[in-house]
């Protein structure tokens, strides 16, 4: 059974009594209504204490009723969907919530870790850096597992996320930050001007502080002119309001990142809704109007539970008829703190006393006073008392010196407000010190930005209403919309009265940044230890860097920076500011990219009829491709290798190679281009032929390779490596518009356009033959090898042939549109049936292309020559291209470079890795006898034995030499013999036959 | 980030490709190897407006010199690169 909510007024607020709603905390059962958030309910119901502290496991209640809040962070919800450091001041409530107070143990009203309190010296500013210099024993044997334990905030769930999250683009003439006064006044004044208009608002119902402070505008209370404005916004079609969304940062080119928490607000996401959404908004123009944050004086034991920002006291009892206290004390030094004492009263709270730092209080102040039966004490709170079950007692000093006492169990707190300069300094705005409201206002906004209202350090409610109106017609105007934006909505100005405050110097410990456990005598210590400036202070106290980001803390800390190290508030300026505004789940930025839908997957023309087959895939970027097609009986990946392999070398068999990269390159100029970016000729190729090429980058370096046919006399079909598709056509577009803008040359991407599938082995021809009409002349002389031109297939299929090979045997590569992939395989599969055809996956491909010595992308590796991988003879001495001059360079021409060198196990039973290092024999491996490494290894069904390639020193002048393979990583040693890298019909008979 | 391609309009940063400096020019040909490698390797670290490649790799396919400044991110032009990377012959 739910306790009774204690501290629920009889009546108000902006709950739904018909609706309430059960939930646990730290285990006990409670109930609230339909429109409380997780702190309103606690305060309902007599809850004070709600977590503890980072460093001292302090007791700490909730400061405050938003997202600034330091203190009251818990961790919601149970399971994989446990969220820790959620702010009990935003969390709404629902049916069932769970959540947990953290930092604690065994538990809130007994935590062990209190203990650190009187450990409190060793906690000091700069402690991390100061425990560094103690002996790096017994930092890492007690005191680091012991901070670990001690010092934290809450648990992350520790299992993967069950929730979904989005990722969407919105566009808009006129962007809006906040839903107050200033924020609703410019969506009116925009939309009537006939913008496009997104207003975001953080909280789940659209009105600011209208709805904790009321007031009267256009003659109406502030609630009806609200119903009443958000009516007609919600008949402008251009207009969209966002609640539960918050702007949190501001990028280049008016692109603005905001968070939408979709179905935080409930227990999990609907069937297939997503739990927050990263909206990336673009926006002409952006009004800022995301009011102020009340900021608090530090003063001995202000972290009390109990101890309350005096907006948000305003904020529980109007707006959520709850009562943080029975008996309220208020700390004021300027005139807007009074309003809570207003609002107290009109609610029947009742008011302890009210201790304003100013020298003067207004009569209406002093009539309130005698009315509510209550003493204005002149001067400063100097200490609470109180524990884990709140505040019982004030200190009082009085202007003059006298002492005082106030009997208490709350205690508002006023310092005055700071603006939310936070979206308005993302761009290193620097804001500037405004001495009328002692409080730094925006400066130096992105551009296409304006604060207004609160956001710009006007705290008026007419201000608010007036500059937001005009933010909103300007900003409307500037995007390109001159509708009649009417009259701006009035109201009157607040009295505004302040006299600046920071610090109260007492006995005790005084917070400045409550979740980071900075002290006052923190920033006192900073000072005297040299950390003078504010980036300094920042990093050596932690001060400003837990989850809220400082936005309480920032100002009072440097204001007492300030006034330790003599110098005024504007001279010892503000820390850079920095997106995000608010904490983002990493989920939200990675949106559905995760898991199998981390990247897309592209699926080869075949991939259909490949899992039919039964073929085990790999991933190679983004390709699934088939590795190897396993039968039944076969033990392992190496015997259906073994017996794809033996059957391309004794029969035929066929791979789907599509993953290449395919260019189709047109023009009259097509070879005198092709001649400046590979390092071979391709103007003097034979229509009708095909010709491997290899490219270098402009420093030398091998960059990639493929054939290259020329299909007609101002037509080459081009093919890279499956890993540089997109670069290559990147590289050449590059080569084709900047470098070379003379040549008549287009390029065209067919990579998706064309399926290709090699056909390899002795019986190619005659599977071709039942494939390729029979006009076609496949013979050795009218098909020779490097042969490529367009045939016709049976049934009159238009395709592309060439006669090239990567496996060493007779083969032919076989183009059709991408389309009849499938249907190719399947066709093959059935004419190759006679012929005992046999699929093989990219494995086998991988050993037929070992044994022949071919090069690829181990090779390839980014920092070999074309003379390192044996193909130096291919640059052209008659041209220039792309790489040559720099190719030239000492360091790689030098006659010691690593070279690829076939290498045999001299024990044939041994298995090779790649990825071992070559040592001479008889040398202790070390880094200065390093030779050279083992780049690509297979099993050899041909050779029965592994072979495989590595890049080794002189290898080209050493075959026959014994050297040693040492592998660290796995723990292997053993001796190869340097051999030709050609292991499979080294002269070439059988690819031309 | 938003470029506008002169030939797709305004677009997203994520359509497109970073290169880089968009000054150097390829050296024509039989030029030293001090002046390639000043070409492939020397570049200014400009605080300030500087002139850059950019590739439209998710539209048009163009690529792009954009004149940017460093300090502010702002883009002053976007121009097709066309022959912007080639030196002139007697330049
Ligand atoms: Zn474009």
């Amino acid at each position: 059974m739910a306790s009774a909510q204690t501290n629920r007024l009889d009546d108000g607020g902006l709950i739904d009594r018909s609706a309430p709603l059960n939930f646990r905390f730290d285990g006990k059962a409670f109930s609230g209504f339909q429109g409380d958030t997780l702190a309103s309910a606690l305060i309902a119901n007599g809850v004070k204490l709600v977590g503890r502290s980072f460093k001292y496991h302090r007791p700490r209640g909730i400061l405050t009723s938003g997202s600034e809040e330091p203190n009251a962070l818990v961790e919601l919800r149970t399971g994989a969907r446990r969220e820790p450091n959620t702010k009990a001041t935003t969390a709404e409530l629902y049916e069932g919530l769970e959540a947990a107070s953290q930092n604690r143990w065994p538990s809130l009203r007994h935590d062990v870790m209190s203990v650190n309190q009187l450990f409190a010296p060793i906690f000091v500013a700069g402690f991390y850096y100061k425990t560094f210099m103690w002996p790096a024993k017994f930092w890492e044997a007690i005191y680091e597992p012991a901070i670990r334990r001690a010092a934290g905030l809450g648990r992350a769930a520790g299992v993967a996320d069950p929730d979904h999250y989005d990722k969407a683009w919105a566009h808009c003439d006129v962007l809006i930050a906040g839903s107050g006064p200033a924020g609703l006044a410019a969506a009116l004044a925009a939309g009537r001007s006939g913008a496009r208009v997104i207003l975001c608002e953080e909280d789940f119902v659209p009105g600011g502080r209208l709805l904790s402070d009321g007031g009267t505008i256009d003659g109406v209370p502030a609630a009806e002119w609200l119903s009443r404005t958000l009516a007609e916004l919600a008949d402008m079609p251009d207009v969209g309001i966002m609640t539960r969304t918050t702007l949190f940062g501001v990028y280049d080119g008016g692109t603005y990142g905001a968070i939408e928490r979709v179905n935080d607000h409930l227990p999990s996401p609907p069937e297939h809704q997503v739990r927050q959404r990263l909206w990336r908004i673009v926006a002409k123009r952006c009004v800022v109007a995301a009011g102020a944050i009340e900021r608090p004086i530090v003063f001995a034991g202000n972290d009390t539970p109990g101890v309350m920002m005096a907006s948000a006291v305003r904020t529980y009892v109007a707006r959520y008829a709850a009562a943080p206290a029975k008996r309220i004390a208020l700390f004021t030094n300027n005139e807007d703190g009074w309003r809570t004492v207003e609002t107290a009263l009109s609610a029947g709270l009742q008011i302890a006393a009210v201790v304003d730092a100013r020298p003067d209080v207004s009569p209406a102040h002093r009539s309130l006073a005698s009315k509510g039966g209550f003493p204005v004490l002149h001067g400063s709170v100097s200490g609470v008392d109180g524990g884990k079950d709140g505040v019982r007692k004030i200190a009082v000093s009085l202007t003059g010196g006298a002492r005082a006492e106030v009997e208490a169990d709350g205690l508002a707190v006023s310092g005055g407000w700071n603006p939310a300069v936070g979206l308005t300094s993302f761009h290193r705005g620097r804001p500037t010190w405004n001495d009328d409201i002692s409080a730094f206002v925006p400066d130096g906004a992105p551009p296409g930005m304006t604060a207004a209202g609160a956001a710009n350090g006007d705290f008026g409610l007419g201000a608010c209403l007036s500059q937001g109106f005009a933010a909103g017609a300007t900003a409307a105007r500037d995007a390109g919309h001159n509708g009649k934006a009417g009259i701006a909505p009035v109201a009157d100005d607040e009295a505004f009265s302040l006299t600046p405050l920071w610090h109260v110097a007492g006995k005790g410990k005084a917070f400045v940044d409550y979740q980071h456990d900075v002290t006052a005598s923190d920033i006192e210590l900073a000072q005297r230890e040299g950390f003078e400036s504010v980036e300094h202070l920042k990093r050596y106290t932690t001060l400003g860097m837990a989850t809220d980001q400082g936005k309480t803390s920032n100002v009072a800390g440097l204001a007492i920076m300030a006034a330790v190290s003599g110098r005024s508030i504007p001279e010892t300026g503000t820390t850079i500011y920095r997106p995000p505004y608010v904490p983002v789940a990493i989920g939200a930025f990675a949106g559905h990219h995760r898991d199998e839908t981390f990247h897309a997957t592209r699926l080869t023309p075949s991939h259909h009829w490949a899992v039919e087959q039964g073929a085990v895939f790999v991933d190679t970027g983004l390709w699934k491709r088939a590795q190897w097609y396993p039968r039944a009986g076969e033990k392992d990946w190496l015997e259906s290798v073994t017996r794809e392999v033996k059957a391309v070398r004794s029969g035929v068999g066929f791979c789907d190679v599509s993953t290449l990269g395919k260019i189709d390159v047109h023009g009259p100029d097509a070879g005198a281009f092709l001649d400046r970016v590979y390092i071979n000729t391709f103007s003097n190729l034979a229509v009708g032929k095909a010709r491997y090429g290899l490219m270098l980058r402009e420093d030398g370096i091998v960059y990639d390779d493929g054939t290259t046919s020329r299909l007609a006399e101002d037509h080459y079909f081009l093919t890279t490596t499956t890993a540089k598709a997109g670069l290559v056509m990147q590289h050449l577009e590059f080569c084709r518009q900047v470098l070379f803008p003379e040549l008549d040359v287009q390029l065209t991407s067919v990579s998706d356009q064309w399926a290709q599938f090699s056909i390899a082995g002795p019986k190619t021809r005659d599977l071709l033959k039942e494939i390729v009409d029979p006009a076609e002349d496949l013979s050795n002389e009218g098909f020779p090898f490097m042969g490529a031109r367009e045939v016709t297939l049976r049934g009159g299929l238009e395709a592309r042939l060439f006669r090239i090979s990567f496996s060493g045997e007779m083969a032919f590569e076989i183009s059709v549109p991408a389309r009849f992939g499938d249907a190719m395989a399947r066709n093959l599969m059935l004419a190759g049936a006679p012929f005992g055809v046999t699929p093989y996956g990219t494995e086998a491909l991988g050993v037929m292309r070992v044994e022949k010595g071919h090069i690829a992308g181990p090779e390839l590796s980014g920092t070999t020559t074309a003379a390192d991988l044996g193909l130096g003879k291919m640059m052209s001495t008659k041209k220039d291209y792309i790489g040559r001059v720099l190719a030239g360079r000492e360091a790689l021409t030098a006659p010691d470079r690593q070279v690829v060198v076939g290498i045999k196990p001299t024990d044939k039973a041994r298995r090779l890795r790649s990825g071992a290092h070559i040592i001479p024999k008889g040398q202790t491996p070390g880094p200065g006898n390093d030779q050279g490494y083992v780049t690509s290894v297979c099993f050899s069904p041909t050779l029965d034995q592994w072979i495989g390639l590595a890049l080794v020193e002189r290898g080209r002048e050493r075959i026959g030499e014994i050297v040693h393979a040492h592998d660290p990583l796995r723990g292997e040693d053993y001796d190869v013999e340097l051999c030709n890298p050609v292991f499979y019909d080294p002269d070439g008979g059988r690819q031309r036959g | 980030m938003r470029i506008v391609c002169p030939f797709c309009g305004e677009r997203e940063l994520g359509e497109f490709t970073y290169l880089g400096d968009a000054k150097p020019m390829r050296p024509v040909a039989g030029a030293s190897e001090d002046e390639v490698f000043d070409y492939v390797y020397l570049r200014d670290n400009v605080a300030g407006e500087t002139s850059e490649y950019w590739y439209h790799g998710g539209g048009c396919r163009a690529w792009l010199k954009v004149t940017r400044n460093t300090l502010t991110h702002e883009i002053s032009s976007v121009e097709a690169a066309a022959g912007a990377g080639a030196a002139k012959v007697g330049a």
